[in-house]
């Protein structure tokens, strides 16, 4: 089994698939030449050719609607976001006109494409490089938001994604690009767009992760005092809340660790939605482990207290399990000493 | 299988002079007819029409196949109807009815129909340019030589989507060609109050395609300028932008009285009435009469009629149709 880098495995994906159907293009910044920034299209100029294999100018919403149009026209584009943060001026094409494609056409046109981008604090970019942005993309019916946690979910998911007949939202955790996992190439169909996976198994806790949190609760769980189970969900949009509920049901505690702000994450719809399902048999509150609301601080220190960590994550499992009170968001503590 | 259907029998037919007349009167009494539907509260939201611009619509769908797809805007009844949309179709669709172009659940600003290769017109400016821009592409990518139309107002050349989705076309030396129906308003505002040319066409020179301008309310003009420019971008000479002189005889929508207009503007453009040009030029050549043309009006308004009372027989929506076309799976 070969050992991959995530960008590879993503690299990988995109080749096979074109392989297999020359309906799939690549479009984006620096995807043909350069190989993309991050190498994720590594060897594809060379191997499909530059009208497959497009660079595009610096105009996100142009040629996110060059994909819609060739996607509505037979075509099954994978278009290159570098940094998730430039959907901001391009998401009319994906929220407001791929989106709707098939629903105001009755079906007869319709936006098979993914919308690849790298997304998450980490690497010290900035306040307008590092956000995941999960939620902008999750509440648009219509489009599918999907988030792989390593090397053998991104190869996965992402021919997946490319077989899927609606526009998909691929988010890349840009801290885990450079990561190396073992990948069996031909258990690609494994992982399914709405199908969460149980990656530690436990009795105690249900921790649902999804992206760059899924290595921090697995690395969590196993330093904790507690038997935890995790979930990698990995997609946001549909998400599998049979999975979630199974588990729940067993360990009567959850957990959900999120790399994008408190307020209106993506964990809120699962602690509802589960909270509901689930009530009367929780011992526990469900309980939400996220970033503050604010924006991503580039000071290496900050942006390391920024996101969810293996520590706090593992102290709040502890807590939560043992005592059953809700563990209380270090940013409030750390204001009132402010204060 | 193999039977012409009447959208696309509608749209042969406009290979004829006579015809094309009849569409423009078609697409004019059924603006007016919508507009009093609005006007009796039978529909809700907006609706934007485009009396005077018939040229424009008609002169565009006797050029291209229906293979070419189209993206055009909200204010698109006469695009559709010019393509082959029945009127039925159109202003059923509008009621929200299910013998509409998508069962009731577009609405006025987004009628579609793939056989006649008119894609879900889009409420949003610009939006569709790029989007045309990709269409292109897909003729390029699979070697035929259908081409790419998109259409859209002198406000949508405001916006960036505009100016992204002409750079990349010429770059890539796409099968597209660009139509400014520019009718002097972007809204309730004056174009020389928000754009910093006189002419659209001028702002093809930034990326290096021709720019034509063509009298919009010739429907000769019209055919002639796409010709052109259809023509190039077949042959793989690369996209065109042609901007068309035109304009709005209605308001931006139904709640605009377009008081803001200069007076005698309107009067002055209705002297150069696109349908009473051509009555003309069909008169003057010999091809019809006064007379008959008068008839063919009567019998327009009398089948526009008919499509509105067939329109208000067909059902609402159906529930149903609210949650198909989601996703491919249908709704979640």
């Amino acid at each position: 089994m070969p050992k991959l880098r995530m960008r590879q495995a993503i690299a990988a994906a995109i080749a096979d698939e074109m392989e297999a159907d020359e309906r799939v293009v690549l479009l984006g910044e620096d995807v043909g030449d350069a190989e993309g920034v991050f190498k994720t299209s590594e060897g594809l100029l060379g191997r499909f050719g530059s009208q497959r294999v497009k660079d595009t100018p610096i105009a996100e919403m142009g040629f996110l609607g060059v994909a819609v149009g060739v996607a509505a026209a037979g075509y099954r584009p994978i278009v290159e976001i570098m940094f998730g943060e430039f959907m901001g001026v391009a998401l009319d094409q994906l929220s407001t006109q791929a989106a709707k494609m098939r629903y105001l056409s009755r079906g007869e046109f319709t936006s098979p494409m993914v919308v690849r981008m790298s997304v998450g604090p980490g690497l010290g970019f900035g306040a307008q490089h590092s956000q995941t942005l999960e939620t902008w993309f999750a509440n648009t019916p219509g489009l599918k938001v999907v988030e792989p946690c390593g090397a053998a979910s991104a190869y996965g998911l992402l021919r997946a994604a490319i077989r899927d007949e609606d526009p998909v939202v691929f988010l890349e955790p840009r801290v885990l690009y450079g990561e190396r996992e073992e990948v069996d190439l031909s258990k690609y169909h494994e992982y399914q767009i709405g199908k969460a996976r149980t990656v530690v198994g436990g009795s105690d806790v249900t921790v649902v992760a999804v992206g760059q949190t899924v290595p921090i609760a697995v690395s969590a769980a196993a330093e904790a005092s507690v038997s935890v189970e995790v979930i990698d969900l990995g997609s946001i949009s549909p998400w599998d809340v049979d999975c979630v509920a199974e588990s729940v049901e067993r360990t009567r505690r959850l957990v959900v660790v999120e790399a994008n702000p408190y307020s209106g994450g993506w964990g809120a719809q699962i602690v509802a939605e589960i909270g509901s399902l689930c009530h009367g048999k929780l011992v526990a509150p469900s309980h939400r482990i996220t970033c503050p609301d604010v924006p991503v601080p580039y000071a290496f220190e900050l942006e390391a207290m920024y996101a969810p960590t293996v520590r706090s994550v593992k102290e709040q499992l502890d807590q939560l399990v043992a005592t059953g009170a809700l563990p209380e968001p270090w940013w409030h503590t750390n204001n009132r000493e402010q204060r | 299988m193999g039977a012409v259907t009447r959208q696309l029998e509608r749209r042969a037919q406009l290979s004829e002079p006579i015809e094309r007349h009849r569409r423009m009167l078609e697409i004019r009494h059924a603006e007016d007819v919508i507009k009093e539907l609005f006007a009796s509260g039978l529909i809700a939201g907006s609706t934007h029409t485009c009396q005077g611009q018939e040229a424009v619509s008609v002169g565009v769908a006797s050029v291209i196949r229906p293979t070419d797809l189209v993206i055009a805007t909200y204010r698109g009844h006469g695009h559709a109807l010019a393509l082959g949309v029945e009127p039925l179709s159109v202003i059923a669709e509008i009621l929200g009815r299910q013998a509409g172009t998508t069962g009731g659940i577009g609405g006025s600003m987004h009628l579609s129909s793939r056989e006649v290769g008119l894609m879900p017109t889009s409420a949003i400016i610009g939006a569709g340019i790029p989007i045309a821009a990709g269409v292109g592409w897909a003729a390029q990518l699979s070697g035929t030589d259908d081409v790419a139309v998109s259409l859209f107002g002198d406000g949508a050349s405001n916006i960036g989507a505009f100016h992204e989705a002409l750079n990349i076309a010429s770059v890539w030396k796409l099968p597209v060609v660009f139509i400014c129906e520019n009718n002097l308003y972007g809204e309730y505002s004056r174009i020389d109050l928000t754009t910093a040319v006189e002419d659209i066409a001028d702002r093809a020179a930034a990326y290096a395609m021709p720019g034509v301008i063509v009298d919009g309310q010739d429907i000769s003009a019209v055919i002639e300028s796409v010709t052109v420019a259809v023509g190039r971008a077949r042959r793989g000479g690369g996209p065109t932008l042609i901007e068309m002189k035109t304009y709005r005889y209605a308001g931006h929508s139904r709640s605009d009285p377009a008081t803001y207009r200069p007076a005698g503007e309107l009067d002055a453009w209705l002297e150069r009435d696109p349908i009473r040009l051509h009555a003309e030029t069909l008169i003057t050549s010999g091809s019809a009469t006064r007379e008959e043309l008068d008839a063919m009006e009567a019998e327009v308004a009398a089948s526009i009629e008919q499509a509105v009372e067939g329109a208000k027989q067909s059902p609402t929506a159906e529930i149903s149709e609210m949650f198909a076309h989601v996703t491919a799976a249908g709704s979640r």
